[in-house]
C-alpha cells in the first residue's frame, strides 16, 4: 500500500481524506457508529410516538400516577456509575491489564444488571396494578419506548459475558480489542438515550 | 403445537394461487433436481453461497430482484386483465379478497425485492472497483446481508403457498392491518418478511457507507470519486437514517398485532394516523434511497459514452447530497388530504417542488454532457436516454401533485399511480437495466447480445407509455386506484390499452432471459479481452474482466477525476506506482450468512403461525450462529493466495 | 482490505495507543453529568421556575449531559479524523429532530383538524 511506505513527514501534507483505505480499527469504529447513529433513529421514532400518545390514556392511569421519581433517579445514578466503571474499564483494557479490566467489567456487569432489575421490577408493579402496556396508548408507548431501552441494556450486559468469555479465551488480540471498544461505545450510547427517556418521560410527565 | 398452521391454510379451493405456487414449487423442483444431478452443489455452496466477495454478492442480489421481477410483474399481469375484463357489470376472473391481495403482493415485491435488491446488487459490484479497493468494509456482514434479503424474499413467496398475503395495500395501513381487521396471517408475513430483509438492508447501508468514507484507494479524494460513489453515498446513508424508522414502525404494528397494544387501534386512545406519519417518514427518503443510485449509473453511462467528462462534477456531488437531505422534509406529500391544515400541507407541498430543483441541475448536466460529445449508441445509452424523456415526464407529474389541492382532486387516482410508476420504471428500472448491461461484461468477461438489449429497451419503453399514459387519463377521468372492477364502461378502451402496453413490457422481461440465453451460448464471440469494453472512465475498467477475487493485487493510485481515463490518455500518468506483492491475503467464505438465514425465516415462519416453540428455536439457532462466529481466529478469516500462480490460473 | 489488517493489527499489537481519553476525563465526566442531572430532577420537582420555564430548561438540561456524555465519553472530537464521525452524528441528530418534532407538530396539526377516531366510529354507527 502506498500510503505505508510513505515516510511520517511526507504523510503530514497529504489530506486524510487522499491517504488510502483507513486502518481496520478505524474502520471497524465507525461502521459501529453508523450502527448507533441508526439505533437512535429507532429510538427517535420511538420517542416520537410516546410524545404523540402521552396524553392518550383512554381513562387509564397517568403518568403522574404512576412515576416514581425517586426511583428513576437511582436507575439514573446507577446506569451513570456503570458508564464510569465502563469507561475505567476500557482503559485498563487500551493497558491490557486483565484483572482491573475484568474487575471494572465485573462492575459494570452488576451495576447494570441491578438497572434492568429495577425497571423489571418497576414494569412488574405497573401490570400488576392494572397498568399494562394494553391499558392505553400512552401505555403502549411507555412501555415500548423505556422497554427498547431495557432490552438494549440486557443486550449489552450479554455482550459483556460474551467478551469476558472472548478474553479468556482469546487473550487481548486486535479483534478482540475492536469489539470491546464497540461495547464501550453502545453501553455510553445507551446513556445518552436514557437522559431522554428520564427527561421526556419520567420528569416531562404532566 | 402447530399454532395456527393447519391443512386449511392452503388455498386448495383456489385455482389461480394452486396453479401458481405449483408452477413455482415444480420450477424450484427442476432447479434443485438439475443442480443435483449436474453435481453443482459444491460449486455452488463454495462458489457462491458461502461468497463474502462483494462481487458475487452485488450478482446474486441482481439475480435474485430479476427473479422477483418476473413474479412481481405476473401480478402485474393479473391486475391489467382483470382491469380490461371487468368493465360494466362483469366482475373479471379476480375475486376481490384475492385481487386485494395481488397488489398488495405487487407492490412489496416492487419496492422491496425488485426496486431496492437491484440498487443494492449493482451498488455491491460497482462501489468497491470503482473506488479501487478490494472489498467492502465487512465482507462477512455483507453476505449476511443478502442472506437476510433471500430470507424476506422466501417468507414473501411462502405466503403464495400457505396462507395468505397482506390484503391491506403494499404499506399496511391501519387500522385495517389491525388484528381487528385483519385476523389471518398475511399483514403478519408482511411484517415478518420485511423485518428481517429490512435488517439486512440496514446492515448493507452500514457497510457501503463505511466503505466509501474509509476505505478508497491512495489519492481519491472526496472530489475524486466516481459519481456513482457520491449517488451510493448518498443512498446508503439515507438507508442508515430511514430504515430504523421503518423497523420501528413495523415493531410497534406487530406489538398491537400480538401483545394486544394500542398504538394504531380505534380503541384505547391508539391513533392510525400516527402510523401513516411515520411510515412515510421512512417512505420518502426510500423513494431517493431507489432513484439516487439510478442517477448515478445514468451519470456514469452519459459520460462513457459521450467520450466526456461529466458536465459540473460539483453541482452533481451537491445535487445529490441536497436531495439527500432535503428527501427527508417532504413525507407530508403523502398524505395531503388526510387533514393537515393548509400551513402544514402549504409547507410540504413547497420543499417537494424545491426537491424539484437539484433534480433539475441532474438533467440539465446530463444534456450538457451528451452536447458536443460524440455519443455512441450502445445498449446503455438507449436506456439513458429514454430515462431522461421519462423520468421528466414523471417529475412533472410529480410536481403537480404537490400542489395541494391539485392533490385533492389527483389522490388516491389512477393518475397517481401513473406518477410513480413514471418515475420507478422510467427512473429506477431503467437505470438498474442500463446498469445491468453496462457492467455485465466487468462481471462475467462477455457482452450482452447488444441487438436483443436494444429489443428490450423499445419493449419497456413503448410497453411503458401504453401501459402508464392511460392510466394518467384514467385518474383525471375519476378512476380510483385498488379497484378491482367498474362500473363505467367508457373507461374499457383505455384499460385495453394499458393490458397491450403490460403485453409489450411481458415481451420485453421474456427477451431478457433470451438475451441471457443467447448471450452465455455465444459468449466466446463476444469476450472482453481487455477488460475495458466501452472505453470506461473509471477504475473498474482498469481491472480485466471478470476481476479476480481481490480486484487490485495494488491498490491503484490516483491523482484526479476519471483516474482510468487519464491513465490511458496521457503517457505520464499511471494507476500503479508499486511492484506487484507476491502474495494477497483473501477473506475467507463463510457459512454464516447462510446459516443466519436459515434460522430468520425458521424464527419468522413461526412468529408468523404463532408456533412459539419453533420461534425460539430459531432465533437460539441465530444466536450461536454468531456465538460461533465470534471465536473464529485470523488464520481462519483470511488466506493467502500468490499472485503471479493465481493470475496465471485464471 | 487484508493488508491492512495484518499491517495495522501488527502496529496495534507492538505499540498499544490508547484511544479512549484518561480516568480524569471519565471523572470530570462523571462530575459534570451528576450535576445536569440532579439539576433536571430539581427543575422537574421544584416550584420556584415559572411553569412554562421548566420543559425548556428541561431540554437544555437534557441536550447539555448529552452533550458532555459525547465528550467525555464517546470521546468526540473536532480533531480532523473524526470528521466523518461528526458529520455522520450530525445527519442522524438532524433526522432524529425531523421525525421526533416533524410528527409531533404534524400530529397536532391533524388532530386539531380531524375527528378522533372513536367519535369518527360512533358516526358510523
Amino acid at each position: 500500500m502506498s500510503a505505508s511506505s510513505l515516510t511520517h513527514s511526507e504523510v503530514r501534507e497529504i489530506p486524510l481524506s487522499e491517504r488510502g483505505p483507513a486502518p481496520r480499527n478505524v474502520v471497524v469504529s465507525f461502521g459501529f457508529w453508523l450502527f448507533l447513529l441508526s439505533d437512535i433513529v429507532i429510538f427517535a421514532a420511538l420517542f416520537a410516538a410516546f410524545a404523540v400518545l402521552s396524553h392518550e390514556t383512554a381513562g387509564g392511569p397517568s403518568g403522574d400516577d404512576l412515576f416514581d421519581r425517586s426511583r428513576v433517579l437511582l436507575e439514573t445514578a446507577i446506569l451513570l456509575a456503570s458508564s464510569f466503571t465502563c469507561g475505567l474499564m476500557s482503559l485498563a483494557v487500551e493497558q491490557r491489564k486483565l484483572i482491573p479490566a475484568a474487575s471494572w467489567g465485573a462492575v459494570t456487569f452488576l451495576l447494570g444488571a441491578t438497572f434492568v432489575g429495577m425497571e423489571l421490577s418497576e414494569f412488574h408493579g405497573m401490570i400488576e396494578s392494572g397498568a399494562g402496556p394494553d391499558r392505553s396508548a400512552f401505555l403502549s408507548a411507555f412501555f415500548t419506548l423505556v422497554g427498547t431501552h431495557g432490552l438494549h441494556v440486557s443486550a449489552g450486559l450479554f455482550w459483556l459475558l460474551v467478551m469476558f468469555a472472548q478474553v479468556l479465551t482469546l487473550g487481548f488480540r486486535p479483534m478482540v480489542l475492536r469489539r470491546l471498544r464497540c461495547f464501550s461505545l453502545f453501553w455510553h450510547a445507551l446513556d445518552i438515550v436514557w437522559i431522554g427517556v428520564f427527561t421526556i418521560v419520567y420528569l416531562g410527565a404532566h | 403445537m402447530l399454532g395456527k398452521l393447519s391443512w386449511a391454510a392452503i388455498p386448495f379451493d383456489q385455482p389461480i394461487p394452486m396453479i401458481a405456487s405449483l408452477m413455482v414449487i415444480l420450477t424450484m423442483l427442476a432447479v434443485l433436481l438439475l443442480v443435483t444431478w449436474k453435481g453443482w452443489w459444491p460449486y455452488l455452496w463454495s462458489e457462491w453461497i458461502t461468497s463474502v466477495d462483494h462481487k458475487r454478492i452485488g450478482v446474486m442480489y441482481i439475480l435474485l430482484a430479476l427473479v422477483m421481477l418476473v413474479r412481481g410483474f405476473t401480478d402485474a399481469i393479473m391486475m391489467r386483465s382483470q382491469l380490461a375484463l371487468a368493465a360494466g357489470g362483469a366482475q373479471g376472473y379476480l375475486p376481490p379478497e384475492h385481487y386485494n391481495q395481488i397488489f398488495s403482493a405487487h407492490g412489496t415485491i416492487m419496492i422491496f425485492f425488485v426496486a431496492m435488491t437491484f440498487m443494492v446488487g449493482l451498488m455491491n459490484f460497482v462501489v468497491p472497483l470503482q473506488l479501487g479497493i478490494r472489498d467492502v468494509a465487512f465482507p462477512v456482514l455483507n453476505s449476511v446481508s443478502f442472506w437476510l434479503t433471500a430470507a424476506g424474499v422466501l417468507l414473501v413467496n411462502m405466503s403464495l403457498v400457505i396462507g395468505e398475503f397482506a390484503r391491506t395495500g403494499w404499506l399496511v395501513y391501519p387500522p385495517l392491518s389491525e388484528l381487528a381487521y385483519s385476523p389471518g396471517v398475511g399483514v403478519d408475513y408482511y411484517l415478518w418478511a420485511l423485518q428481517i430483509s429490512g435488517a439486512g438492508t440496514l446492515l448493507s447501508g452500514i457497510n457501503l457507507t463505511t466503505t466509501i468514507l474509509k476505505l478508497r484507494a491512495p489519492g481519491m479524494g472526496y472530489m475524486r470519486m466516481p459519481i456513482f460513489c457520491w449517488t451510493a453515498l448518498a443512498s446508503n446513508l439515507l438507508i442508515v437514517a430511514a430504515f430504523p424508522i421503518l423497523t420501528a414502525t413495523f415493531a410497534m404494528l406487530l406489538l398491537d398485532r400480538y401483545l394486544g397494544f394500542h398504538f394504531f387501534t380505534n380503541e384505547a386512545g391508539g391513533n392510525a394516523m400516527m402510523y401513516i406519519n411515520l411510515i412515510w417518514a421512512w417512505g420518502h427518503p426510500e423513494v431517493y434511497i431507489l432513484i439516487l443510485p439510478a442517477f448515478g449509473v445514468f451519470s456514469e453511462v452519459i459520460a462513457t459514452f459521450s467520450g466526456k467528462s461529466l458536465f459540473g462534477y460539483r453541482s452533481m456531488v451537491i445535487a445529490t447530497m441536497a436531495i439527500c437531505v432535503l428527501s427527508f422534509m417532504v413525507w407530508l406529500h403523502h398524505f395531503f388530504t388526510m387533514g393537515a391544515g393548509a400551513d402544514i400541507n402549504g409547507f410540504f407541498g413547497i420543499m417537494t417542488m424545491i426537491i424539484a430543483v437539484p433534480t433539475g441541475v441532474k438533467v440539465f448536466n446530463w444534456l450538457f454532457t451528451l452536447y458536443g460529445g460524440r455519443l455512441r449508441f450502445d445498449a446503455p445509452v438507449y436506456w439513458a436516454l429514454g430515462f431522461m424523456v421519462t423520468f421528466v415526464v414523471g417529475g412533472m407529474t410529480g410536481v403537480l401533485l404537490a400542489i395541494p389541492p391539485a392533490d385533492f382532486v389527483l389522490h388516491n387516482s389512477l393518475f397517481l399511480v401513473a406518477h410513480f410508476h413514471n418515475v420507478i420504471i422510467g427512473g429506477v428500472l431503467f437505470g438498474a437495466f442500463a446498469g445491468y448491461t453496462f457492467w455485465f461484461p466487468k462481471a462475467f468477461g462477455f457482452k450482452l447480445d447488444e441487438r436483443i438489449g436494444k429489443a428490450i429497451f423499445w419493449c419497456w419503453f413503448i410497453g411503458f407509455y401504453l401501459a402508464f399514459m392511460p392510466l394518467y387519463v384514467l385518474g383525471l377521468m375519476g378512476a380510483t386506484r385498488r379497484m378491482q372492477h367498474y362500473d363505467v364502461a367508457g373507461w374499457q378502451p383505455l384499460m385495453l390499452v394499458a393490458l397491450v402496453g403490460a403485453i409489450v413490457i411481458l415481451t420485453g422481461i421474456v427477451l431478457t432471459g433470451v438475451q441471457l440465453v443467447v448471450s452465455i451460448r455465444t459468449r466466446d464471440q463476444r469476450r472482453d479481452l481487455t477488460g475495458d469494453p466501452w472505453d470506461g472512465r473509471t477504475l473498474e475498467w482498469s481491472t480485466p474482466s471478470p476481476p479476480p477475487a481481490w480486484n487490485y493485487a495494488v491498490l491503484p493510485s490516483v491523482d484526479g477525476l476519471d483516474a482510468y481515463w487519464e491513465a490511458k490518455k496521457s503517457p505520464k500518468s499511471r494507476l500503479q506506482n508499486d511492484p506487484e506483492p507476491e502474495t494477497i491475503s483473501v477473506p475467507r467464505n463463510s457459512p454464516i450468512g447462510f446459516v443466519l438465514a436459515f434460522f430468520a425465516v425458521m424464527a419468522g415462519f413461526a412468529l408468523i403461525w404463532h408456533i412459539w416453540w419453533m420461534a425460539i428455536a430459531g432465533l437460539i439457532g441465530a444466536l450461536m450462529t454468531i456465538l460461533a462466529h465470534a471465536w473464529r481466529v485470523s488464520d481462519e478469516v483470511e488466506y493467502i493466495v500468490e499472485s503471479e500462480a493465481s493470475r496465471a490460473a485464471i | 482490505m487484508a493488508e491492512s489488517i495484518e499491517t495495522t493489527e501488527d502496529q496495534e499489537a507492538g505499540a498499544p495507543r490508547v484511544a479512549g481519553g484518561s480516568w480524569q476525563g471519565y471523572l470530570i465526566g462523571l462530575v459534570f453529568a451528576i450535576i445536569l442531572t440532579l439539576a433536571s430532577f430539581w427543575v422537574a420537582g421544584t416550584d420556584m421556575i415559572w411553569g412554562p420555564g421548566v420543559p425548556i430548561l428541561l431540554a437544555v438540561l437534557a441536550i447539555a449531559q448529552m452533550g458532555v456524555h459525547l465528550v467525555f465519553f464517546l470521546h468526540i472530537s473536532s480533531a480532523p479524523d473524526s470528521l466523518n464521525n461528526i458529520l455522520a452524528l450530525a445527519f442522524g441528530v438532524f433526522v432524529v429532530a425531523l421525525v421526533v418534532f416533524g410528527s409531533m407538530i404534524i400530529m397536532a396539526n391533524l388532530n386539531a383538524n380531524m375527528m378522533s377516531m372513536p367519535e369518527l366510529m360512533n358516526m358510523q354507527r
